[in-house]
């Protein structure tokens, strides 16, 4: 008995040492080098835009407007709302419930995701009325595990800029230009798939159309 | 595909490193940190009253589950008080009580399976003292197991070894320096590190997004280096914040990778320095050898599956180029996905970088087989253990069948060691197939199914077999914050965890305590090819027998289904 009472106060203490050391004393560190070394990442990568903060480099964004590129499916709208989206309905439900993270959760066999693909495809087809069925990538009306991915695929964003081009007014060469400087190739040439990142895409033909304005 | 090879290349050299180290440290040899760390320690064992004695199999088992539950017993009363604490500027609520159960057993085994969300469910206090503290020592505990565990095999006494001492030095010399280092790497890539509250920016279309920070990346790097897997978020890795970049994402792959292979080399090594130096050993690189072939099985499966695609949305008319992209991340595409997906179920890690549930039948069927085995490299020192159990099974299998005594490492394996072997290898499947049978019984378990059809066995299959082999990954859509569910998993957890250490460090105790025979020529070797394929055969027709039947009625089912 006194055997066990004894072990009984040490592991008490062992686990109120590690608490201190793994799960304060440890994350605290972290924060104090990485807030140090690499302070833009470690707060967000947040971007401003003539000193508003608009989004992050990392996250992608919902696009609605017809002169933007338009991100993949997302289960969460990347978490992006308006003032109408919190007040609550008659049923007591909002739109947007607060920030969360994920994606439909469609098995490969589920009718609702061939439903939910075929009438997007529709959707996009009215939109980009020069767009053939058969051009579109899957990923363009698939949705991202996180359903906040910041890319889309080359082809999909090349199938876009017709539609970004006119209204926008730009011309397409210029819009081929912005994508071409938002695409990431595969790291070393083989690491990862080429994409364009759509928010960065996005703030490029946005200060482009205020300077034609101006 | 060539990506892939890449990573394997790098994991090699890396992993017997990692090896040696743990070898060193493990048998308590110079190690170039010595004279910082043992200071550490020593303070460490002060404060805490612990005197460093020679514990025998029963006291080491004891001592042990008797820390976990004092981790277990506050960290659940932080979790019921957390809206009341400091370090919530996101006004985060306490979390329910069976939620809170689920949650605590959940990281307590290492399992991190998360029936909560991160960014709506817990304060940044307690994802650091509750979340990050218990990545850290689960994974000491299951490291600390194996070790004694693998030094009572080739040793000739039961009394060795102290668990807080094991506990400690694998904190302090393994866990912490190497999540410092990772945790650097992933706040270069993009991962968050700030104890600041939640963003809420505008975006050009004059909309509002909500961006969800927090002390991401020194969780994010335990999760793996500990093989825990439960991530800061709700949608674990696949989050851009988690997860930036390709480099991050391997990145994370090599560092759950790491530690599992390093134990296997370790215990290589342990066998191997009794008689001379070496690189691995032999019975290291047999064992090794048997997991790396079941792995490569699982990859190339997986892979040649999610890129074949969907055919329901080939149907559709459009281009399915990149493969099944449902579920996954633009920037890392099927390949790095693939991999990710089959790394994380074989060293039972349970992170995710793409959604499981919307992944292709077959695609899907390969985590939950490497889960249902819980023998491919494994998490946290304990893939080892079960590895051991079927070393031992096919040992005996083969010296039957050849009609010799079963002898292991100079030591015989008689009718009680058998008895608990088998006990130990049928617990896995009984929890597993006994569990969703109850739960497609009863309505409150039905209640959970979200997808039609076949795929809604798998998803229950798969939350069982991701419980019970403490892998904490899941098939997401699956409904699972209820009582029902968080009960059920726990338990899983509770006794795929628990039940499993005691048997097999019982079982170690009995060898340790066995006289040593010298090896003769009628001694079935067991550190050569022929036995590395024979073990390979043992496990996969074990796994297969015990879960074929699950399987064809789930995902194969499926696989039939849309491909008629």
């Amino acid at each position: 008995m006194k055997g066990f009472l004894e072990n009984s106060k040490q592991a008490l203490l062992i686990s109120l040492t590690m608490f201190v050391l793994c799960g304060l004393f440890y994350p605290f560190a972290v924060t104090g080098i990485a807030q140090a070394l690499f302070n833009h990442q470690a707060n967000g990568s947040l971007i401003e835009v003539d000193d508003k903060t608009v989004g992050s480099e990392l996250l992608g964004q919902a696009f609605t407007s017809p002169e933007y590129f338009w991100g993949r499916v997302s289960s969460v709208n990347y978490n992006v709302y308006t003032k109408e989206d919190t007040v609550p309905d008659n049923k007591g439900e909002t739109a947007y419930s607060g920030v969360s993270s994920g994606t439909f959760n469609y098995a490969p066999s589920n009718p609702e995701l061939k439903k939910r693909i075929e009438e997007d495809i529709e959707a996009f087809l009215k939109q980009n009325p020069k767009v053939n069925r058969e051009e579109i990538p899957a990923d363009l009306m698939t949705a991202s595990g996180s359903g906040l991915d910041p890319h889309i695929s080359v082809d999909a964003a090349f199938i876009q800029i017709e539609r970004v081009a006119q209204a926008s007014g730009l011309t397409i060469e210029e819009v081929k230009e912005i994508v071409k400087v938002n695409t990431d190739y595969r790291v070393l040439g083989v690491m990862g798939e080429d994409k364009v990142n759509v928010l960065a895409a996005n703030l490029d033909i946005y200060t482009k159309i205020k300077e034609a304005e101006l | 595909m060539w990506q892939i090879a890449i990573v394997l290349v790098i994991y090699i050299p890396l992993v017997i490193l990692a090896g040696h180290y743990l070898y060193h440290v493990t048998m308590q040899q110079k190690t170039l940190l010595d004279p910082v760390l043992n200071r550490v320690d020593h303070l460490i064992f002060k404060l805490s009253g612990i005197k460093q004695v020679d514990m025998t199999g029963k006291q080491y088992v004891l001592v042990l589950i008797l820390s976990n539950a004092f981790m277990v017993f506050i960290g659940y009363l932080l979790l019921r008080i957390q809206s009341a604490l400091f370090l919530n500027p996101n006004d985060i609520n306490n979390m329910e009580a069976t939620l809170s159960f689920n949650t605590i057993i959940s990281f307590m085994t290492n399992t991190n399976l998360q029936h909560y969300s991160g960014e709506s469910g817990l304060s940044y206090l307690s994802q650091m003292l509750v979340i990050t503290f218990m990545m850290f020592t689960s994974a000491a505990t299951g490291y600390a197991a194996c070790m004694a565990f693998c030094r009572r095999l080739v040793a000739k006494t039961d009394t060795l070894g102290n668990f807080y001492v094991d506990f400690v030095r694998v904190i302090t010399r393994i866990l912490i320096p190497f999540s410092i280092v990772v945790a650097i790497i992933l706040v270069s890539q993009g991962s968050p590190q700030t104890l600041s509250a939640n963003e809420t920016v505008q975006t050009i279309e004059g909309k509002m997004q909500d961006i969800a920070l927090g002390p991401i990346a020194s969780l994010e790097s335990i999760k793996h280096i500990g093989t825990n897997g439960g991530g800061f978020n709700g949608a674990n890795s696949t989050t851009p914040f988690e997860n930036p970049t390709v480099i991050s994402n391997i990145v994370e792959m090599l560092s759950m990778m790491l530690l599992p292979g390093a134990c296997v080399v370790a215990f290589g090594l342990m066998v191997a320095y009794r008689s001379k130096k070496t690189i691995v050993g032999k019975q290291g690189l047999a064992i090794l050898g048997a997991m790396s072939i079941l792995f490569l099985i699982g990859l190339v499966t997986c892979y040649v599956a999610e890129r074949s695609g969907n055919p329901i949305i080939s149907d559709l008319g459009i281009t399915q180029e990149l493969g099944s992209m449902e579920g996954k991340e633009m920037r890392f595409g099927v390949a790095q996905s693939a991999l990710f997906t089959v790394v994380t179920t074989a060293f039972t890690t349970g992170s995710v970088n793409n959604m499981h549930d919307t992944l292709t039948p077959i695609g899907g069927l390969v985590p939950m087989f490497n889960m249902m085995l819980n023998v491919v490299f494994g998490g946290k020192g304990v893939g080892l253990m079960n590895m051991m159990m079927y070393v031992l099974l096919t040992i005996f299998i083969a010296c039957l069948m050849i009609g010799r005594t079963p002898q292991f490492l100079g030591k015989k394996i008689e009718e009680k060691e058998m008895k608990l072997i088998a006990l130990c290898i049928l617990i896995h499947p009984a929890i597993i197939l006994l569990f969703s049978g109850l739960a497609v019984a009863t309505s409150a378990g039905i209640a959970g199914i979200t997808n039609p059809g076949a795929h809604g066995l798998s998803q229950v299959l798969y939350e069982f077999a991701s419980s019970s082999a403490n892998n904490g990954s899941g098939f997401e859509g699956l409904s699972d914050n209820s009582t029902f569910w968080n009960v059920t998993t726990g338990l899983a957890m509770f006794f795929g965890r628990y039940l499993t250490i005691i048997i097999q460090l019982a079982i170690a105790s009995l060898l340790a305590k066995k006289m040593w025979h010298s090896e003769s020529v009628g001694t079935l070797k067991t550190d050569n090819a022929m036995f590395t394929f024979l073990l390979v055969a043992i496990v996969l027709m074990i796994g297969a027998l015990t879960f074929l039947p699950a399987l064809a009625l789930g995902p194969i089912t499926e696989h039939l289904q849309i491909r008629s």
